[in-house]
This record gives C-alpha cells, structure tokens and sequence, in this order.
C-alpha cells in the first residue's frame, strides 16, 4: 500500500542534491524523500505494533530513525526561512511538502509556509476559523501540537506517539493500541478525502489552517485524536453557520 | 585460504513428516510453502571436538549429525555427517498474561563440554532454556528370570533354574531427555546463551536484560546486565548478543544496536545496570563521575567515595531524566584506583561524510564471537565484519566489506525489512579466516592474514559429492563476466543466517533456508 507506493520515490539520500531539481515532476526533492521515509517508518511502526510479538531490536531502530528524521525535520525547519532557495520551483515544491506534512499528525514542520501559498480558498475561512476557535478553547501555547516557535514541544508530542508504542509493547494492552491505530487512521482519511477532492471547501483549509493554529491550541497533553476531534467540531460549527 | 578447495559433502536436510516435501530453497510462491516453513533452519552448532553438529529449526526440533569415523578401507574419504538423533526440543506456548504465543523456534544451541560419555547441549527459544542430556545405549540386558523377552511376566510354574542377566549387544539407540528446564528468566526474547568456561554457569540474554545462570539451579538466576530504562520511551538501545570469554570466567562481551560493544568483568561490579550514565570520553569518565558524586556526598555525609563501577549504559535522551532510584545514593560501590575492572566499550566513531538516517541500523551488531585464542572479537553488522582486539576500544582493527554494493540500496532494503537481517559469523579454527553469510545463498570468508576473500554460493549444484565450490562474484556495473551476479539479480529471500565453522578442521556448516549445506576442503589437512 503506502510503502509500495514509495520505492519508486525512494531515491537514494545521498545522491539527490536538492539543487539539481529541475521540478516537481522529476527526483523528487529531500523533505519529501525524508517525508516518506518518516511515512514509511510510521507505519512498520504501526504494522509491527499489529503483530502478536513485535521484535523490540527492530521497533527501536525504527523508532530512533522517526526521532532523528523529526529532529532534522525540526532543524531544517527552523533554518528554512533564512536559507536561500531557487525562487522558481519554491511555491511548487512547497505546496507539495505542505500537503504531504499535512499527512502527518504528528510531523508538524516549523517552517510551513500557509501565508506564502496565497490561495484565496485557504485564506478565505481561516479568520473565522481562527476566532471560533480562540472563543471555544482556552489558549495554552506550551503544549500546542501544532506550535513552531517550540520544536521541542512538537518532539514532545511525535515522542508521545512513541511513548505509546513503547508501553503498548510493555503492557499489551489492547485499547491503546486501537487509539494509535484510530489515529493513523484518521491522519490517512484526510488525506485521501484531500487528494480525491471529495472534501468540502472546508478540509483543506482545516489542513492547512493548521500551520497557523500556534497560539489556538487544545489543552496540554491532549492526544492528536482529541486534536482533530476539536477541530472536526470547529468545522461542524462552521459548515452549520 | 586459496589453497583450500571447498567441495561439497552431505546435503542434509532437517529430517521430520515434511523431509520430502516438494518445496525447494527460496521458491516462494510454490504452494505447500507454508508446511515447510518449520523446517527452517534457525541455528546451526558444532560440539566442541566437531565430532557433533546441532541444527535448530522454526519447528522447535533440534537435529544432531555425528561424524562417522574415517573408514579403514578408503583411507581419504573423510568422514561424513549423519543423522544421529532428531527430537523435539520446544513446543509453542501460549503466554496468558499477555494473550501472545512462544514461538517454539529454537534460537541458539549452545554445547556443553563433554565431562562424562553423555553429550550435553543447551537449547533456547525465546523464553525458556533447557538442558538435553544425549546418551547412547548400544546393550541391553537379557535373560531375565522373572520377564520373559517382550517383558511380560512369566509363569513361574515355568522356571525351574535361576540365570544371570546378560548384557548383549544391540543396535545403537541415542536417547535424549531433558535434565533442566530454565523457565521464567526472561521478559523479553532471549538472543543468546552462552557456557561459561568454568562450565557450571551460563549466560542467557534478552533485548534489555542479561542473566546468569547455574547449570544445576533452575529456580533462580542472576541479574547481570540490565538496560532497560524506568519508562520504556527512553528506550534506544537493546543488546544484540553477548557471549562469554573462551578462557576468562569472569569476562563476557555483549553487543547493542547502536553498534558498540562492552566488555564486562564480573568481579568488578555484581550488577551492570542502567544506573549509570555514559559520560561521552571515557577517559573523562572516573573524573566526571567523581564531580557528581561530589555534590551528592554532602547530602549523604559519606565520607567514603562511593561510585558505581558499572559498564556505562545508553544514556537516556534526555539529561535531566537521568534514572537514580528515589531514595538511594547516587552512588554505590567503591572506586579504587587499582581497580581495573571498569568495563571496557568498544565503538568506533562514526565517519560523518557516510552519515545517513540508516547509519545507526546498519551499525547494530547482529552478531559477536570471541577467537578460539581469546585475544580478538568478531562482530557482523549489516555491510561489514570487523576484528576488534581486546586491548584495543576506540576502533576495530580490521574491517572487511561483506556486501558494500547494497549501500545504495538501503532505502529498499529498509522498506523490505531485510535491513534488520541478522547474520552470524564465525572463526576458523586458527582463527585466521572468518566467515558470514549473505544474500542469494551467498557466504563470504576473509582471511586475514592475506587479506584475501571469496564468495561462495550454497547450492544443490554445489553441494554434489566432490563437487568444487567455484567463486562467484557479484557484479555493481562496469565490466561482467560471465557467471557474475548482479546487484539487482540478488534473491534477498536466499538468506545466509547461520553458519558454523569446525573446531578444528576445514569444515563447514551452512544453512540455507531448511538446507543445511557441509562443505569440507579438499584436503583433509591440519590448518594453514
């Protein structure tokens, strides 16, 4: 499934320079190689979780090289708005990286440019978004899981997830597997709803809006069901009005 | 190791109600694969003299072959292996507690030397180790007075005289009962097990925790070496294998994967555990160990410097959760400056200009072997083998590339798991040549003295009696002869796991998916 869709994509590291993209239509670019290998980890993560006996040797090498794609991720992230890029394929390939981060409910990156798409659609709703939804919940921006000025907020929840999987391996116990399933789940169904563009107008700019939910954050320690769960609402409540 | 020319001897494979099945080696897709999955040989044991050699297989069943003795009457022939006892050392379990099943796959055979006419070995699956003792009976009583010969009793109307039972001879029977069964030791899957020289003791090890065993004693066992973090999210690093010293009692080695090594005294420290931090330099380390526990010591007014000489553990991710149980000194132990059993970690610094996201899974070390002679270790890890000298820790002192042109390729193989492959290693018997096994039913041997290697392929082409193993090659692009491989070519379902080298002579063991291969040199000659 997802994992074979990747090996076409999956380049070597080493040999692809991000300067020698000519566009989007050829090697695709290292964020979004690393995006899938970050796609791919998550989910022999998730499949081994699945298995009666998971192998702890395998599961910690896979959960060490998420941490380290998250922690490069996070460093790039930081620097992006500083590093100069080709201005040609810049908007282009940050689109693509938007949408592809988007996937991912626990990869949030710093640098993910919302503003400097200037899609009209996606602007249009956020200020309504943005004002529900400092009036629904109170703001805490320590543990936001979306937040950027703290990467190490935002490791801290990708690292929850690992936590999980880690205790899931402790202790057995079948609940929390499902709700780390639920949550992979869910981050996939938007992402097929958004490529078949069946979504409402709405999805996108949710996905999207995201990035700009810094200071509008759920409570600490929420998971990323109750994220969206809080999201989802604020979206019935706009769909409504 | 040119001089030697491999040939093919038996072609054994695990005997049993599939012996004959219709599936061949690494023909995935041929229905009826699944019954065959079983006979998959998981580990492979030569006995100390190499008369005996163990296969373990998925099915729980364990295969000893007995070398026959060289016959008189063809002086060159050499002898060959045999089925000598076949039997049934694990059967699945189901573990309640945490609704799971035991694999009955036996892990590890490990040979105890043999003291008596009995032949002792250990088998592991990932829980539970026992102890099998094998012993042949070749008479049996007969002319009893009470029985009559199907053992039923007799009329004793019908005995009229007493006689003396007499034992005759009759034809072989190799008996195997199971004298210990070590249950409960482990929490998580048991790697390795190894005897210790003193050959009353032995080490089991899991992912996270070693321990040490009585031969005699099945109730309890010895904590040893713990790593495992108070909250599992710190968890980073397991241990791979470990394995006694061939000489030293008190000296073992175990493997993490994070591609380094610790060597560990026993009687330097009772208990090698998480508690300590790994200070980075190690020459700094009794020096930033003793800063520490300097500001500990005045809350504790101790007026002794109390430290723990512990091998250094993985340090958790993040400083500040360092793990010290809540209520105890920092502290426990006595740093002596005579004391040389700090632990030794042997790792060798990572070449920046190589790094990738997969550097730390192709630096886990698979497997780890101490020479017959006790000076060097042998690790695999997924590209190389490397020789580390005991005296030497910041660096292996040889390196030697199994398969480099799978570099590239590491994204795949990580997408198809066989990146976590672990394959084993072996000696020679002199220790000049060592040998791993590879893909494509490939196996590599190096030898090191001069600095020349082969490949060779474990087949049933090459397995035919006298047979010659021709080296193969596998070709990256450029040139290519006519019998090369290529990278792409490569059948990553053809694994070369496990493989075993005799004591003494030019023999070997392979074993290729529920193949065994026995190649043997063409000499029967003493090592070069």
């Amino acid at each position: 499934m997802f994992a074979r869709g990747l090996k076409r994509k999956c380049v070597d590291q080493e040999e692809v320079e991000e300067g020698a993209l000519a566009g989007f239509s050829s090697i695709p670019s290292y964020s979004l190689q690393r995006q899938s290998l970050l796609d791919m980890s998550l989910v022999k993560l998730q499949l081994c979780h699945m298995l009666v006996e998971p192998n702890l040797c395998r599961s910690v090498l896979i959960a060490n090289t998420v941490r380290q794609i998250q922690e490069e991720m996070t460093r790039d992230g930081v620097g992006r708005g500083t590093a100069p890029q080709s201005t040609g394929r810049a908007p282009l390939d940050r689109l693509v990286s938007t949408e592809i981060l988007c996937r991912t409910v626990r990869g949030p990156e710093a640098g993910c440019p919302v503003p400097d798409l200037g899609d009209g659609a996606i602007q249009g709703p956020l200020p309504e978004l943005y004002t529900v939804d400092s009036a629904e919940v109170p703001r805490s921006p320590q543990s936001s899981l979306w937040e950027m000025d703290s990467p190490r907020e935002n490791r801290g929840s990708f690292q929850k997830s690992l936590d999980q999987i880690f205790e899931t391996l402790e202790h057995k116990n079948p609940s929390s597997m499902e709700d780390l399933f639920s949550d992979m789940d869910s981050s996939y169904y938007d992402l097929d709803t958004m490529l078949t563009g069946m979504m409402s107008s709405s999805k996108p700019g949710l996905c999207d809006g995201l990035d700009s939910f810094a200071a509008a954050a759920p409570s600490p320690g929420s998971s990323c069901k109750s994220d969206l769960g809080e999201l989802d609402h604020v979206v019935e409540i706009l769909v409504e009005t | 190791m040119p001089c030697v020319t491999w040939l093919g001897r038996d072609r054994g494979a695990a005997p049993g109600p599939l012996d004959e099945a219709p599936c061949s080696e690494g023909e995935l897709g041929v229905p009826g694969l699944a019954q065959c999955t079983a006979d998959i040989i998981s580990t492979v044991e030569f006995n100390h003299t190499g008369e005996l050699l163990a296969t373990g297989d998925k099915g729980g069943r364990v295969v000893i072959f007995q070398r026959e003795p060289e016959s008189k009457n063809a002086p060159h022939s050499q002898g060959e292996y045999d089925v000598y006892s076949t039997f049934q050392s694990h059967e699945p379990e189901f573990d309640y507690l945490k609704s799971l099943e035991i694999e009955e796959k036996i892990n590890k055979i490990k040979w105890l030397p043999q003291q008596n006419a009995a032949h002792s070995l250990l088998s592991t699956n990932d829980k539970t180790i026992k102890l099998w003792k094998i012993t042949e009976r070749d008479k049996r009583p007969e002319g009893y007075n009470l029985k009559d010969e199907e053992g039923k009793l007799k009329d004793l109307s019908t005995v009229t005289s007493l006689q003396v039972p007499v034992l005759k001879p009759m034809d072989l029977m190799v008996e195997v009962s199971p004298r210990r069964i070590f249950a409960n030791g482990h929490t998580y899957h048991i790697n390795s097990i190894s005897v210790n020289s003193d050959c009353e003791t032995y080490m089991s090890a899991d992912d996270l925790r070693i321990n040490l065993w009585h031969l005699a004693v099945t109730d309890r066992s010895f904590n040893i070496v713990d790593i495992k973090p108070a909250n599992m999210e710190d968890l980073t690093e397991v241990i791979t294998a470990s394995e006694f010293h061939p000489h030293h009692c008190n000296l073992f080695v175990y493997s993490s994967s994070k591609g380094s090594l610790r060597l560990c005294d026993m009687r330097a420290a009772a208990l090698c555990d998480r508690h300590s931090k790994r200070w980075g330099p190690r020459g700094l380390w009794p020096l930033l160990l003793l800063l520490q526990t300097g500001r500990q010591l005045s809350s504790h007014a101790s007026p002794e410097l109390r430290v723990r000489l512990c091998p250094p553990m993985p340090t958790p991710t993040s400083p500040h959760k360092a793990r010290w149980d809540s209520g105890q000194p920092w502290c426990l132990g006595v740093l002596r400056p005579e004391d040389h059993g700090h632990p030794q970690v042997f790792e060798e610094p990572e070449d920046p200009s190589s790094r990738s996201f997969f550097s730390e899974i192709i630096s886990s070390v698979s497997d780890v072997k101490f020479s017959h002679s006790g000076r060097y270790m042998l690790t695999r890890d997924y590209l190389t083998v490397k020789v580390w000298d005991l005296n030497m820790e910041a660096r292996p002192i040889e390196t030697y590339q199994v398969h480099d042109y799978l570099r590239s390729k590491l994204c795949s193989l990580y997408e198809n798991d066989c990146i976590f492959d672990k394959f084993e290693c072996a000696w020679n018997g002199s220790d000049s040549v060592i040998m791993t096994g590879a893909y494509n039913n490939f196996f590599r041997m190096f030898d090191r003295n001069s600095k020349r290697d082969v490949t060779l392929e474990a087949s049933r082409e090459s397995s035919k009696p006298r047979a010659v193993l021709k080296p193969r090659r596998v070709c990256v692009g450029g040139k290519r002869r006519r019998d090369d491989v290529s990278v792409d070519s490569l059948d990553f379902t053809k694994k070369i796991l496990h493989t075993a080298w005799h004591p003494a002579e030019n023999i070997i063991a392979i074993a290729a998916t529920n193949n065994l291969y026995i190649f043997q040199d063409k000499v029967n000659s003493d090592m070069h």
